[in-house]
């Protein structure tokens, strides 16, 4: 099964991390140097919690709301990570590069493949971690030095890229009923506190849904 | 500017880090692990809905969700990933044409 590991770690590296030029783009457009857009990819690389620094800027917003809004979505973060260790058991220099590429897409990878073997589940967190970790940053270097050449992501239909892949990711773990309520549970509470909440806490809010689930059905 | 870009990186790296870090241990609690293992579910199912109808604090419907209509029929499919994403974008590029 390893091949369809390698498969699916190339591909969602490569399909994501173009993603990585519509964040260049976006960064630059919001006020940021093509050096903090890279810098961003680089150093935080969580695409969510990037944007979230982009928009918040672009909008007006102080460092601070910018800081505060990029480390709730970087929370979940946290969660993939505690999520990913037992699987990974990583020390020293290896848990901090581990650390720096647990992200949605490789946790998902990780997570999806798990089931099958844990050598497979690691080997797709790595490919895909790095994988992408390349991609969207050589991506975010062309974005940036290429945004006004390319304009309007929407108008290449980029906008629909990511909820596809969380979408795609999304797919595999929706075997249980449980994990179905979860799921219909998250997309209606953050949909109702949308319009409420600044962006970016909606989604951390889901984690309250888990929780109850969780803590209250017997497995 | 600096300011946002780096202090947002050290937040993440913290978190991404100190959740490496968590004792084993308390991932040993089925009830935990059962949490742990939902969590990401959520978190993506949350990603998708805000992704797709949310402008800012705004739910709106565009060209996005037909793309993932499109995207979910790929999946229904059992297409490959690649296709699946490509599909969507193609639809919401076209449809940001019309």
């Amino acid at each position: 099964m390893s091949r369809a590991v390698i498969r699916d770690s190339l591909s969602i590296s490569i399909a994501v991390g173009a993603y990585g030029a519509a964040f260049g783009v976006a960064s630059v457009a919001a006020g940021l140097t093509v050096l903090q857009t890279c810098a961003l990819s680089l150093l935080l690389f969580s695409g969510a919690s990037q944007f979230a620094v982009a928009g918040v800027i672009g909008a007006g917003g102080s460092a601070l709301s910018a800081i505060a809004a990029s480390g709730l979505l970087a929370l979940r973060n946290g969660f993939y990570g505690a999520r990913m260790a037992p699987l990974l058991k990583v020390r020293g220099i290896k848990r901090i590069l581990a650390s720096q590429i647990t992200i949605d897409e490789s946790t998902a990878i990780a997570l999806a493949h798990e089931s099958e073997s844990e050598a497979d589940a690691r080997k797709g967190f790595w490919l895909t971690g790095v994988g992408i970790y390349l991609f969207w940053n050589l991506a975010t270097l062309i974005g940036a030095l290429g945004a006004n050449a390319l304009g309007d992501p929407a108008q290449w239909g980029l906008d629909a890229t990511i909820p596809a892949a969380f979408l795609g990711l999304l797919w595999p773990r929706l075997k249980s009923s449980l994990s179905k309520f979860v799921a219909i549970g998250a997309i209606a509470l953050a949909l109702i506190l949308t319009p409420f909440l600044t962006p970016g806490i909606p989604i951390i809010a889901c984690v309250v849904i888990p929780l109850i689930a969780g803590w209250r059905v017997r497995s | 500017m600096w300011t946002a870009v780096i202090g947002a990186s050290v937040l993440a790296f913290a978190f991404k880090y100190i959740g490496q870090s968590i004792p084993e241990s308390v991932l040993a609690n089925p009830r935990i692990a059962r949490i742990a293992d939902l969590i990401p579910t959520a978190l993506l199912a949350g990603l998708v809905a805000v992704q797709t109808f949310a402008d800012k604090t705004t739910l709106v419907i565009d060209q996005r969700l037909a793309g993932l209509a499109v995207a979910a029929i790929a999946l229904y499919l059992r297409a490959n990933f690649l296709v699946m994403l490509i599909a969507a974008t193609a639809t919401s590029a076209l449809l940001h044409q019309i």
